[in-house]
């Protein structure tokens, strides 16, 4: 699925990252828990989150993810997306809620992947 | 003769945890300009990460030491903060002394140490109430 088919499916704004919108993804995570993401996340390139500090960007560069969506409306401060912008990451923001966001990805075949001990 | 590594040092700036993690995001890019496998890269990289985020938490920050030699990778990160009273226990998923607010920035759930040990082959902690905690870790390439 390419990023924009994930902008287009959530209503998304991008906020950062708009020349990247091409990039293929075959597979996601939502996750608040950025520890978990650590901890588990193998090969996810879209990590779904209502967190939204620069922890955030920085976790998901440490695991080769490619977008960042922030779920529930939310917005990063310009520190996060200038961050994101550094490290060539997309962030998007909708106001999907993470069980919807993640249903309506999942639906039309962006799948959840492997995970870390499969 | 051991050919000498490739060292790099990072002063861990404890003040803030909004700056937590620059030094992990620094030898990623370095690991992968001087050609290390993205696998060993990721390894190193997010187990570096979780001390880091460690040391803000808990030390008031410390030093963290990249050792780069032909056939592994050393992490040794030292900090002077309160040491770790009963390791055995802090090494349990899931067992955390993280304050709230940083549980609310999403980390404190006690997978840190767990997950050093995991992404690494060898994993060392030296810790003495009051004085500090070294931990060295390797990655063997």
């Amino acid at each position: 699925m390419k990023i924009k088919t994930i902008v287009e499916l959530l209503n998304a704004e991008v906020l950062a990252g708009a020349d990247k919108l091409d990039t293929d993804v075959h597979s996601a995570c939502g996750c608040d828990l950025l520890s978990d993401v650590l901890a588990f996340v193998k090969e996810q390139a879209v990590l779904l989150t209502g967190m939204c500090n620069p922890q955030v960007v920085r976790t998901a560069v440490m695991m080769d993810m490619r977008c960042i969506v922030f779920v529930r409306g939310k917005v990063p401060g310009q520190d996060v997306i200038d961050l994101a912008e550094e490290h060539g990451l997309v962030i998007l923001t909708s106001d999907e809620r993470m069980y919807s966001a993640c249903g309506k990805l999942y639906q039309n075949g962006l799948a959840a992947g492997s995970v870390i001990d499969d | 003769m051991t050919k000498e590594p490739l060292r790099f040092h990072f002063d861990i700036c404890g003040e803030n945890f909004t700056s937590a993690g620059e030094a992990s995001v620094s030898i990623k890019r370095i690991l992968r300009q001087i050609g290390i496998s993205p696998d060993i890269i990721r390894r190193v990289s997010i187990a570096m990460y979780e001390c880091e985020i460690n040391m803000v938490i808990h030390a008031n920050g410390g030093t963290a030491d990249v050792d780069v030699y032909t056939d592994k990778i050393i992490l040794t990160l030292k900090d002077e903060g309160p040491g770790i009273p009963d390791l055995e226990l802090a090494m349990q998923e899931g067992y955390s002394t993280a304050p709230d607010s940083i549980r609310s920035l999403g980390f404190g759930a006690g997978m840190g140490l767990p997950n050093m040990k995991k992404y690494t082959d060898v994993m060392d902690i030296k810790t003495e109430v009051g004085k500090g905690t070294t931990v060295t870790m390797t990655v063997f390439l």
